[in-house]
């Protein structure tokens, strides 16, 4: 029988483990990713011509970030890698690809997919959050990691998960000014997810870390915190919150870095027809898999973020796990018990993503208090009050609805920074359940893509 | 969602929630004072009526829908009144541009023909079509202009109409799939899946490409296919295309909206699945239709598009739709299988269908769209 045909989309954590192991079986997968190298969003790589030391671009986990660059480029010649390349489309049996930078598309046609497509940061809206100057965590922390830029000389960091004080001392330590660290997670909260924390020590200890170490460079930082406004007209110039106790602040900036923790890159996995279920806690609607990553379309694996939020180390075993289930239904299963050691792994995951939203839960109670004219869509300008609107007016309770008749949702990032905060809005208006305003639909293109004479792929 | 007090009868059931089926609940209640109900599988208008390119086109057209066109026509140009908003209708003029001489003798028949049906179009040559509209290709030899045509917003108005029907006291039932329909000795016996039941003494079949289906139940069945015409967005872009373009042979369409997204379909049309409905356009195909837009507008290459869709639609096999009675069921009417041109038609069917089970006539003249056209396939 001829070899089977493996398309992995994605070269993070995920991506290169589940490449390693096809390899390892004598496969030689299709890798494609849209950024120029492997290493995907936490090991994102320096452009060509950087060479800061992997200590100085990725802290404590400079170990693990050259242990997956190393392991990707061992692969080098038993691989088809196809960086700078995006998957904006996928039908199946095949996945519909575009250059980066523009050109000729093509067409991979695939026996065994597996998407490892990662997360972006989790938006909510606050007034001013489309002012100049404000980024959210993830664009800071990637601006420090890939161009050793700054997003300004006195920043101000907001929001709540893991990346918060990670960025604020890798900013602080890269020698910018951290104005102020905003914790919209109440110390109370976090004391109470303490035992669930404990089951990863590690990554808690890290934590505990980056807040020690502010602390002792003098930043200040207050938790339970809720955004009112950034200010300022051309870019910004100050962030006002309130503090716990319910006292208006304002604190001078130049920049904002503000997120809530990452949400799954799920849109491919919509596509290509899988189906979907909603996870109370963080409002997302996510692929559904079964425990290695069968997705319910036969043939397609998620593995990663992409799947569910449990960061880079147990996106590294869904990986390769998600190879291991592949290798099986192609009929060459792997042998001894690495798969019962990773399934093992990543029930910890399982608990691990658990407390992870118990310590940072998603704000989602700051969208009730938003005034309307906040922006809500920023791609199509469409206020708090437009959705709002949209279910009073219009009857549009469901996120799709909503979004044919005020477009939320509908510009260039298709819904990506919008979405999850939209469904909350129109749910809440219309006094239901979240769950009830369902989730933006894929279409594709996931990305945009330029308008160009292309020969059809055959 | 309903609004109204009949307890379960009605004097007329509307199937399908689409344009055709929205605009007429509004037209019985509103001009003739019916009482209407009206059950969609899913949000009214979020069918074909909803995810179509927006073209409010006449010329081009098989002329004898003519009349039916300008009827629709004039009611596009009322919208606020009606509805109390516009839906974004612009009368921009609609351009067919042709690439050949082959292309020009079509325009130049239609100009003719066109004008006994009381539709006047201006041919235009190559300096002046240079002069008024300069990012065109260039290898445009003509173009026909009719300038009172344009274009809408399809996500609107369908939407609109159902909404201004409720206002009048139309019962509107979303999310309610019809699964049986029953002739009874008046009238007849709705069963929707979710267990509602109603009775009607008239049925209007406006089920789409479903339609065909409830036809057939009835014992009389039409040659139709379902259908998914390919359309696409780009970025928002500086205004600059006024008219809504279209080509002759080459079938591509473009639009501008006032915010500054061009709006393309055209090409093949893609397979749907309409079981559930479900459309997905072909990549393939978007590919093929990019080089095409590009021909068209050159000015367009390299401009992002970042979103693509279609939707099932219902072609007959003459390409033209049902509408009028049935041919074997007393109060039961058509009027679906509008094969691609049915939105610019929709608010005047819905005038047009109001008019014709109210009054049992029509003033505009529909009997082209007969279901007994097909009268060969019925079951012997
Ligand atoms: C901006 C950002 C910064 C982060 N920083 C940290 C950090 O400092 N510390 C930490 O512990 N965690 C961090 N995380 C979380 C961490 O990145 C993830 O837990 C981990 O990378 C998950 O690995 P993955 O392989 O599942 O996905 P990723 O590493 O996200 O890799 C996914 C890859 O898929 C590619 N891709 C996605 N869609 C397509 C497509 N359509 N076509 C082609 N390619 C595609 C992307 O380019 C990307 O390279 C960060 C996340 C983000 C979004
Ligand atoms: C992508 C695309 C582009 C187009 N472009 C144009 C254009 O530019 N200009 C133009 O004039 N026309 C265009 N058309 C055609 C136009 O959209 C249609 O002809 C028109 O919308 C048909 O309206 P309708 O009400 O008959 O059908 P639909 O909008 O399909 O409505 C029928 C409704 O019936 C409902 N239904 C079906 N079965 C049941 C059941 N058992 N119970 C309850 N409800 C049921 C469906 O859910 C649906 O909402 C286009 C069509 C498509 C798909």
């Amino acid at each position: 029988m001829a070899d089977p045909r493996i398309v992995i989309v994605g070269a993070g954590p995920a991506g290169t483990r589940a490449a390693e192991a096809f390899v390892r079986h004598g496969l030689r997968p299709v890798v494609i990713d849209e950024a120029q190298r492997s290493g995907g969003q936490i090991y994102r790589r320096q452009p060509p011509g950087f060479s800061r030391p992997a200590k100085a671009v990725y802290g404590f986990e400079a170990g693990r970030a050259e242990g997956v660059h190393g392991a990707f480029d061992a692969l080098a010649g038993s691989i088809d890698h196809r960086p700078e390349t995006l998957v904006w489309n996928i039908q199946a049996g095949a996945v519909h690809t575009a250059p980066a930078g523009g050109g000729a598309v093509g067409r991979v046609e695939y026996d065994a997919l597996i998407l490892a497509t990662g997360a972006c940061d989790r938006v909510i809206p606050f007034p001013g959050w489309t002012t100049a100057g404000v980024y959210t965590l993830g664009a800071a922390q990637i601006a420090l990691k890939y161009q050793a830029c700054a997003i300004g000389g006195r920043v101000v960091f907001m929001g709540t998960g893991p990346l918060l004080y990670l960025v604020a001392y890798q900013y602080a330590k890269a020698g910018a000014k951290v104005a102020a660290v905003l914790d919209t997670t109440t110390f109370a909260t976090k004391l109470g997810a303490l035992r669930r924390l404990l089951a990863v020590p590690q990554a808690f200890l890290k934590g505990l870390y980056y807040l020690g170490w502010l602390r002792r460079h003098g930043v200040a930082i207050h938790e339970g915190v809720t955004p009112v406004r950034a200010e300022g007209e051309q870019a910004v110039t100050a962030m006002v919150f309130r503090t716990a106790r319910g006292q208006e602040r304002r604190i001078e900036c130049d920049a904002v870095g503000f997120g809530y923790g990452l949400q799954s890159e799920t849109q491919l996995a919509d596509l290509v027809g899988c189906s979907f279920v909603y996870e109370p806690h963080s409002r997302q609607w996510l692929p559904e898999a079964d425990a290695d990553g069968r997705s319910s379309v036969a043939g397609v694996y998620l593995a990663g973020d992409g799947r569910r939020v449990r960061g880079a180390d147990f996106a590294e075993m869904a990986g390769e796990l998600a190879a291991l289930a592949v290798l099986h239904d192609v009929g060459r299963p792997a042998a001894g018990d690495r798969l019962a050691e990773l399934r093992r792994g990543l029930d910890r995951g399982l608990r691990w993503g658990g407390a992870l939203q118990a310590v940072f839960p998603v704000p989602h109670r700051f969208l009730g208090d938003l005034p309307a004219e906040t922006v809500l869509c920023r791609c199509e300008g469409v206020t708090v009050g437009d959705a709002r609107r949209a279910v009073d007016d219009l009857d549009a309770r469901e996120i799709n609805r909503a979004k044919a008749l005020s477009r939320i949702g509908m510009g260039r990032c298709q819904g990506r920074y919008c979405g999850l905060s939209a469904a909350t809005i129109l749910a809440e208006t219309a006094g239901a359940d979240p769950s009830t305003a369902m989730r933006l639909r894929g279409q594709a293109p996931v990305k945009p893509i330029p308008l160009t004479q292309q020969e059809v792929p055959s | 969602m309903s609004g109204g007090t009949h307890a379960g009868r009605y004097d007329v059931i509307i199937v399908g929630g689409g344009i055709m089926g929205a605009a007429t609940a509004f037209h019985l209640r509103t001009l003739y004072g019916k009482s209407v109900v009206l059950l969609e599988r899913g949000m009214v208008g979020a069918g074909a009526s909803g995810v179509n390119f927006g073209n409010v086109r006449r010329q081009g057209r098989f002329l004898p829908q003519m009349p039916l066109s300008h009827r629709a026509r004039e009611i596009w140009g009322r919208l606020p009144e009606l509805l109390g908003e516009d839906c974004e209708f612009l009368a921009t003029g609609g351009l067919r541009v042709a690439y050949s001489q082959a292309d020009m003798a079509v325009l130049e028949k239609h100009v003719n023909e066109a004008r006994d049906w009381d539709l006047h179009l201006d041919l235009l040559g190559q300096n002046a079509i240079r002069s008024r509209w300069p990012w065109l290709g260039p290898d445009v030899v003509g173009a026909l202009m009719s300038p009172d045509d344009g274009h809408a917003n399809p996500r609107l108005v369908a939407p609109a109409f159902g909404r201004a029907a409720k206002r009048a006291g139309v019962v509107v039932h979303e999310q309610c799939e019809v699964a049986d329909i029953a002739r009874e000795a008046t009238g007849f016996r709705v069963t929707a899946k979710t267990g509602l039941e109603v009775r009607g003494e008239v049925l209007l079949n406006s089920a789409g490409y479903w339609g065909g289906r409830i036809a057939a139940d009835f014992g009389e069945p039409v040659p139709i296919v379902p259908r998914g015409p390919q359309m696409a967005v780009t970025e928002p872009l500086p205004y600059f295309m006024e008219p809504v373009l279209g080509g002759v042979s080459s079938n591509i369409y473009l639009r501008q909206v006032k915010r500054g997204n061009v709006v393309f379909g055209g090409g093949l049309r893609g397979p749907v699945e309409t079981d559930p409905p479900r459309g997905r356009p072909v990549p393939e195909l978007s590919i093929a239709q990019w080089g095409r837009v590009v021909r068209f507008v050159p000015a367009l290459a390299g401009v992002q598009v970042i979103r693509s869709w279609t939707g099932v639609e219902g072609y007959m096999d003459d390409d033209i739709p049902v509408m009028g009675e049935s041919g074997t069921t007393p109060g039961l009417f058509h009027a679906f299988g509008f094969c691609g041109h049915g939105f610019q038609l929709g608010p005047g069917v819905g005038a047009v269908m109001a008019e014709l089970i109210a009054t049992g006539r029509t003033v505009t003249p529909i009997d082209p769209f007969h279901i007994r056209r097909f009268e060969s396939l019925k079951p012997a």
